[in-house]
């Protein structure tokens, strides 16, 4: 994965030596999504870059409000125009989406890329069944009569592990529990097979078990179609699971990107040890899980000074770097992105003295 | 949903029994408060005490009120005698009761009057609903906009304003000043289509404006919450037209309450627009009880009274039905 994030420039055309048309399947560049709002403009998204291919799974973590759901509303042109300002460019299989007719991102969404919502209970319609909903999705992008739509909608079902699913297809979404509920919304999101398939948070409503044979059915599904996956969570647990490479995101911004294997074994921003030694393990004794990061997201109107992250960070203003007054580059190191101000030795160090022995 | 319908069923009658019983120990209170012998009102004003006596002891209404009311409930389902003299009069079912005054039983009174009124209500629904409904539609989509906030206020004045004033000065303009709209006695459809819907239409205009007001505030209100739920991005994110997402997946959910006020306001009306038919001269039961209210008519007052009431629970269990049909949690959940 090659990202590149400097929240100072004005956009990657800019940048001297970028091509203008991506050869990633997926390449988010400086996407910035305000919401002015009457107490002033909510920075939720404030420049964010990554590429994702075909075949591949790129998970999104960061606390809650962090930004992750309106990243992924916005590469699939769900924010309500008018009330919000959206910059940047979402290049998807060579389109660039952001500039796009609302139209033809209408076309695509559903079809090329879809999404698992957060919560199934409130992402159904409660007032239809779930095979006419599933069988709406695959109606608006291809011209069959109801009878072999409805067909496709049992046959999906089906392949997500639903029981009985000539039958259930006529149940409403309360009839369904809140693991079937996931997999039905999966199937909808399936119905078209998308190329990139966007899960936000698939299994927070669900308890353990269930949430261990969604994400099998996520994976299976991506063996099977080799579409491109970006999942999104607060759970690091579920991106270990499942990532190939993963981005951190605090207040907008990505402050640490990088593959699984070196976000686990060799984190380097401050926050993602943070998040890791808050992160749930069954190897872990129960009394001394659960770390949670001190302090609280800070306000998207108005963000602190310098690294965003400086309140709520242990290391900042060490030996005199410039935490409170300079927002830090995403630099990119060999494979691996990180962006806080603290010299890469020192932050290496710091992780296998101080953070790893403790997690 | 057989079980479901039998509990309504069950739960309509027994409430339609209670109001019959509250408002016949109402309508048997209210001479005894006043002072009056109900008789002297059968009587008329030149009566002798005699006849008083004796009036009131042919009608019964010297017996105590639960006998009273098992005679009024027996005659509303089989049917009753009203004197047992020489010219005795048959009241058959349902029998809501006998009106000295008119020489007539109540049940066809109202009979006579229900076309008027089921006119009235009809043609004012089918206005106030697509009148009222589509401007909520396009004021919760043009939200914050000048349309909006025109047809909010209009809205508002729509409520707040009394009918005996929209509908007067309407009279004032369009019948008797303009002379647009024939100012005569009312006519029935089938006699004469055009003039009954001559004679109508003021009075459709006026009350569908009032409800109107209170369907489109409804209807801006339910389509804005409905807007901002999840299931509806989720419409959107399957890649459905715009037409398709607000039309079918919003409209769905804000026909539910809409379904259930709109029950109740028809159950209402049927039951009499007093204001709106004074006003047109329109010859309904809402008339039919100022009227009776006027010349102290007492049985065709409980009559009208028992019938709206009927109508408002019909109109709930109808409305509990179609819930179940709309909404599939009611049946199951
Ligand atoms: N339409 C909007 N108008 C104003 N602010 C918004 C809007 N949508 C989101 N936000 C704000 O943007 C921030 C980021 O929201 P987002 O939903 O992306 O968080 P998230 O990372 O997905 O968190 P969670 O884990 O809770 O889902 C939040 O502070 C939220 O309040
Ligand atoms: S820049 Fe400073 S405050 Fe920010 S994460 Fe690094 S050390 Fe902490
Ligand atoms: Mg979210």
């Amino acid at each position: 994965m090659a990202t590149t994030n400097s929240p100072t420039t004005t956009g990657p055309l800019a940048q001297p030596g970028r091509l203008p048309q991506p050869s990633a399947f997926l390449d988010v560049r400086d996407l910035r999504v305000h919401f002015p709002t009457d107490d002033g403009v909510v920075k939720a998204v404030d420049g964010v870059s990554f590429t994702l291919e075909r075949g591949r799974t790129l998970g999104i973590v960061g606390e809650s409000g962090s930004g992750k759901s309106v990243t992924s509303l916005g590469i699939l042109g769900l924010h309500r125009r008018g009330h919000t300002r959206i910059s940047g460019e979402v290049w998807l299989d060579g389109e660039e989406l952001v500039s796009a007719p609302p139209e033809r991102v209408r076309r695509l969404r559903g079809r090329k890329m879809a999404m698992i919502f957060q919560d199934p209970l409130t992402a159904m319609h409660p007032y239809f069944t779930v095979g006419a909903q599933i069988v709406e999705a695959y109606r608006v992008h291809h011209r069959v009569s109801r009878a072999v739509a409805r067909r496709r909608a049992v046959d999906l079902l089906g392949r997500v592990g639903i029981p009985q699913p000539a039958r259930r297809v006529d149940d409403h979404p309360h009839q369904f529990s809140g693991g079937m509920r996931q997999r039905a919304m999966i199937a909808m999101a399936l119905a078209n097979d998308p190329d990139l398939l966007i899960a936000d948070e698939p299994t927070t409503a669900l308890d353990v078990t269930v949430q261990a044979q969604i994400l099998d059915l996520i994976r299976d599904l991506q063996d099977e179609y080799r579409s491109a996956v970006l999942i999104i969570t607060h759970d690091l647990g579920v991106v270990a699971e499942l990532a190939d490479d993963i981005l951190v995101m605090y207040a907008g911004r990505c402050v640490e990107e990088g593959s699984a294997q070196t976000l686990f074994r060799r984190p380097e921003h401050p926050y993602t040890w943070g998040l890791l030694g808050s992160m749930p393990r069954v190897d872990r004794a129960a009394r001394d899980r659960l770390v949670p990061i001190k302090g609280s997201p800070p306000s998207l109107i108005n963000l602190p000074t310098g690294c965003a992250f400086h309140p709520r960070c242990p290391h900042q203003g060490r030996d005199g770097i410039p935490c409170r007054t300079e927002v830090p580059d995403l630099a990119q190191g060999s494979d691996h992105g990180v962006a806080c101000h603290l010299p890469p030795t020192e932050r290496r160090r710091t992780f296998a003295e101080d953070i790893a022995p403790a997690l | 949903m057989t079980h479901y319908i039998i509990r309504r069923v069950l739960t309509s009658a027994v409430l339609m029994i209670i109001i019959s019983m509250v408002t016949f120990g109402v309508f048997f209170m209210v001479p005894k408060l006043a002072g009056t012998n109900p008789a002297e009102l059968y009587v008329g004003k030149q009566a002798t005490p005699a006849d008083v006596a004796a009036t009131a002891r042919k009608l019964g209404l010297d017996q105590p009120v639960t006998v009273q009311y098992a005679r009024f409930a027996k005659g509303l389902v089989a049917g009753r005698d009203l004197d047992d003299g020489p010219n005795r009069t048959h009241c058959a079912a349902p029998c809501f009761g006998y009106s000295f005054r008119n020489d007539r039983p109540v049940w066809p009174l109202l009979l006579d009057r229900l076309p008027v009124t089921v006119s009235l209500a009809v043609g004012a629904a089918v206005l106030w609903l697509a009148g009222g409904v589509l401007a909520g539609v396009v004021s919760a989509l043009r939200r914050g906009g000048p349309l909006d906030r025109t047809m909010m206020v209009l809205a508002l004045a729509g409520v707040s304003l009394p009918v005996y004033f929209t509908g007067l000065l309407a009279q004032l303009v369009f019948v008797h000043t303009l002379h647009w709209l024939p100012g005569g006695e009312y006519v029935n459809l089938a006699d004469d289509p055009a003039g009954w819907a001559a004679k109508l239409l003021l009075g459709w205009v006026t009350l569908a404006l009032l409800y109107a007001a209170a369907y489109a505030r409804l209807t801006r209100a339910q389509m804005l919450e409905t807007v901002g739920e999840d299931y509806i991005r989720t419409a959107r994110a399957k890649g459905l037209r715009e037409r398709t997402v607000i039309g079918k997946h919003v409209m769905r959910s804000v026909l539910t309450p809409l379904v259930t006020i709109f029950g109740l306001d028809i159950g209402g009306l049927l039951g009499g627009a007093i204001l709106t038919e004074s006003v047109f001269g329109l010859p309904g039961i809402g008339r039919l009880s100022i009227d009776a209210v006027n010349t102290k008519d007492l049985p065709v007052v409980l009559g009208v009274t028992l019938f709206g009431a009927l109508f408002i629970v019909l109109a709930n269990f109808i409305v509990d039905l179609l819930y179940a049909v709309i909404d599939p949690r009611v049946r199951l959940g």
